[in-house]
């Protein structure tokens, strides 16, 4: 009995450890993880983005603070999709976005696209009648500064199971009215704090910060926290989003760090 | 008694180096080196320091450094109001077109971050389990006498400096800045860098509140650099007065 038991046990542990080996294994299979191009940073990020996940426990919540604690916040990057003289403008969608914003956004429409069951469009009137969610958190700037604000929005998580995800579905990419395009994985897409926020400070989400949406993602840094919102495609596989996505412009995918 | 001490100590500096000491002494050099670099220039895309929670170009500085055009640049638009009162909460546009390399300059430091970190810590786990750490590195409480001390320091004082064998034994002062370095400086840096992490401190946020902040852990980042760096100045200028040849001879070759 006993020296079944033992067996029992040790066929387990082996059986344990070749599991964990192929878990390991699995996950280096090249569409659910960050291309590296044979870049050495790039590996490195991938090395830092594997061990975060290995290591941290996973959806903790990030710090919120007290309404005392909000700070000034600046405004950087695009400050209106609009303006053809930004960086990031695009030709197409800036005249768009200008026509909306003209419209006090009552024609904007968020689009969830991809591997949803029910791909969905919704107005900022849908959005704000689902349940929101209100975080007064800190925004860390890959520059090196930070900013407190509170952040008024709707989950990603309950937007994203209004369309119905599709169990194979990893990721979840965003697209903004300027060539801004970002992504994350679906254990960032699905943690409680990460919000499409409609609101900051109390009020309408400025022009500056990104109206009418944006999205907040707490556990990262500022720049995966993409300003006027589009559309959200979600995927089954790792897609660099190519010339507007941050991995080809030569910054890392993921800033957990 | 003593005399066999002292034929132990004879033995250790002929053997010198050993062979993982001299491994993990240049990777750490070459991480060390990366890391300083790519610090700065990643502080060169915003050269003002903090204390507390939060700092940007909207709120008041402990220090700025002028060490690139973003230093003081002033190009922000008019602000505007959020919430008023005794501290007003704005937001303003910036319009200007910063200095900022930080898309390679932070993967390199974070990758030149790994191999510190894992260097680091066989060095740590070699030297515990070997003994060098207990034999080369931490001061014996005799050691630790104001008088001893004193007569370390005049010893550094004259000129030229006695020629070293290269390698262990070590003097007194050069036991106490190895073991700063080694035990305070490096953990330091180490544990303030994970703490300007969101996914880092989501998970611990008792880091935030033992540094006061990130904005903090920053600047005790940036001050634990500087005293690495002054570290290294004596270090590299300690190696020359005693013999570059000699020494480099036993980092490099172990004999």
């Amino acid at each position: 009995m006993n020296k079944d038991r033992l067996v029992f046990s040790r066929r387990k542990l082996v059986t344990g450890l070749a599991s964990t080996s192929g878990l390991l294994l699995a996950g280096c299979s090249s569409k659910n993880l960050p291309p590296t191009y044979g870049n050495v940073l790039r590996m490195g990020d991938l090395l830092t983005y594997r061990a975060f996940r290995m290591l941290l426990p996973a959806q903790s919540l990030a710090r919120e603070y007290a309404h005392h604690d909000i700070s000034s916040s600046p405004a950087v990057g695009n400050t209106n999709p609009g303006d053809s003289q930004q960086e990031t403008f695009n030709a197409d969608r800036g005249p768009l976005y200008d026509r909306l914003r003209a419209g006090d956004f009552a024609d904007w429409r968020l689009r969830i696209e991809g591997r949803v069951a029910r791909p969905a469009s919704f107005s900022l009137a849908d959005l704000k009648r689902m349940p929101a969610r209100r975080q007064i958190t800190k925004h860390t700037c890959e520059e090196g500064w930070s900013a407190i604000a509170e952040w008024t929005g709707v989950p990603l998580r309950t937007v994203l199971e209004a369309a119905g995800i599709l169990p194979s579905a990893r990721f979840v990419n965003y697209y903004a009215y300027d060539d801004i395009a970002e992504g994350i994985d679906m254990l960032d897409a699905l943690h409680p704090q990460t919000i499409l926020a409609y609101g900051m400070n109390g009020r309408d989400l400025p022009l500056a910060h990104g109206a009418p949406l944006r999205m907040r993602v707490e556990t990262q840094l500022g720049y995966k926290s993409v300003k006027f919102v589009e559309r959200i495609v979600v995927k089954d596989e790792f897609d660099d989003l190519g010339k507007i996505g941050s991995l080809q412009n030569g910054w890392a995918w993921y800033v957990g760090i | 008694m003593a005399a066999a001490t002292l034929g132990e100590v004879q033995q250790r500096s002929v053997a010198a180096h050993t062979r993982w000491v001299r491994i993990s002494h240049w990777i750490l050099a070459a991480s060390v080196l990366t890391l300083a670099v790519t610090g700065v220039v990643i502080l060169m895309a915003h050269p003002r320091l903090y204390w507390g929670a939060v700092g940007n170009d909207l709120t008041p500085a402990l220090f700025e450094l002028p060490i690139s055009r973003n230093y003081k640049h002033g190009g922000w638009a008019a602000p505007v109001t959020f919430i008023t009162g005794a501290n007003p909460v704005v937001s303003a546009a910036r319009t200007y077109d910063i200095y900022n390399e930080n898309s390679w300059a932070r993967s390199l430091h974070f990758l030149a971050a790994w191999f510190l970190v894992v260097t680091a810590l066989f060095y740590l786990a070699a030297g515990l389990v070997g003994g060098h750490l207990r034999r080369n590195l931490i001061p014996r409480a005799r050691e630790l006498s104001p008088r001893l001390l004193w007569q370390d320091v005049v010893t550094h004082l004259q000129l030229p400096m006695p020629r070293a064998s290269g390698g262990p034994p070590y003097g007194l002062l050069q036991k106490l800045a190895y073991f700063g370095v080694v035990f305070l400086t490096l953990p330091l840096i180490v544990v303030t860098g994970l703490t300007m992490s969101p996914a880092v401190t989501a998970a611990y946020p008792v880091l935030l509140d033992v540094f006061g902040g990130s904005q903090s852990a920053r600047t005790i980042h940036f001050f634990a650099f500087v005293a690495l760096v002054l570290f290294l100045v004596v270090h590299v200028a300690m190696v020359v007065l005693t013999g570059f040849k000699r020494q480099m001879h036993a980092m490099i070759l172990g004999d």
